[in-house]
């Protein structure tokens, strides 16, 4: 069984909503070559739009302040490694020590129209770690896809 | 944003035409989805079925459209694809909606 490895590869957009869509695909596009199921793609997509709208959203939250973010993929043996940078507003404390789940108990007019970001983050992501350093937000995350090596067989690299 | 709206009663289905409700579109949605539920029969069914995409400002969006609705109103939620599906079940809104696998089971089901 020969299993594609994908060498590392930088997208890098300025911040928008639009921007973001427009990087997903292209994200989606360049991990063409691991075949991902449906399923491993909708997580991919999932945590990289709600990591991506939330830097849109918050860090760069004055339409004016609108400045770049850097994603960096590495495909390893425990999947997707990716480094989400950008030099908006740092990220308060918080939503990565609570974000507990969607309190569906609540009566629906008290339902909770946002928050689920970084609920659906922590969902689908492994070793989700913020940090900022100097001007910069550096999000990194794992996501349990496409771990081809685990099940055993050759790895053909690919050159880029 | 393009929404189809069809009135059978005791129903009303909208469809959207996108495939993805993101952030992007999300506050159009909502707008759209408003002036197509102001009046009209009391169950709504939101067919989703051609969309393939929706992140939690989408998720958002549909959660407010639902809480916009008097109490004797109904949102109702059909042909789910995997990722929005996955979405719904993740966050446990698909226990706070009625969620129907296929618009055509949605509507025999609410036509009775």
């Amino acid at each position: 069984m020969t299993i594609t490895h994908l060498p590392p590869f930088d997208i890098t957009l300025k911040s928008g909503s639009l921007a973001v869509r427009e990087a997903l695909r292209h994200l989606l596009e360049r991990l063409g070559p691991l075949e991902l199921d449906i399923e491993e793609a909708g997580t991919v997509e999932l945590v990289l739009a709600e990591a991506l709208n939330n830097i849109v959203e918050h860090a760069y939250r004055a339409p004016e302040a609108a400045g770049p973010i850097c994603i960096r993929c590495s495909h390893k043996k425990d999947g997707l490694h990716l480094r989400i940078r950008d030099r908006g507003l740092s990220m308060p404390d918080g939503p990565l020590a609570d974000g507990g789940p969607a309190r569906t108990e609540m009566i629906s007019g008290d339902l909770p129209e946002g928050g689920f970001g970084w609920f659906l983050i922590r969902d689908l992501a492994k070793d989700v770690q913020y940090r900022r350093v100097g001007i910069e937000n550096r999000l990194d995350l794992r996501l349990a896809v496409a771990m081809n090596a685990t099940r055993g067989g050759s790895v053909h690299e690919l050159r880029p | 944003m393009e929404l189809s709206t069809k009135t059978e009663e005791p129903l009303r289905i909208v469809s959207v035409r996108e495939p993805r409700i993101d952030a992007a579109v999300a506050i159009e949605f909502k707008d759209a989805m408003r002036a197509r539920t102001e009046d009209g029969p009391n169950v709504v069914v939101l067919d989703l079925s051609q969309v393939q995409f929706i992140d939690s400002s989408g998720l958002g969006a549909i959660v407010s459209v639902m809480k916009t609705m008097s109490s004797q109103r109904q949102l109702v939620l059909a042909g789910l694809t995997p990722t929005v599906e996955k979405v719904f079940r993740l966050t446990r809104m698909d226990t706070v909606f009625r969620v129907f696998v296929t618009l055509e089971g949605a509507l025999a089901t609410l036509r009775t």
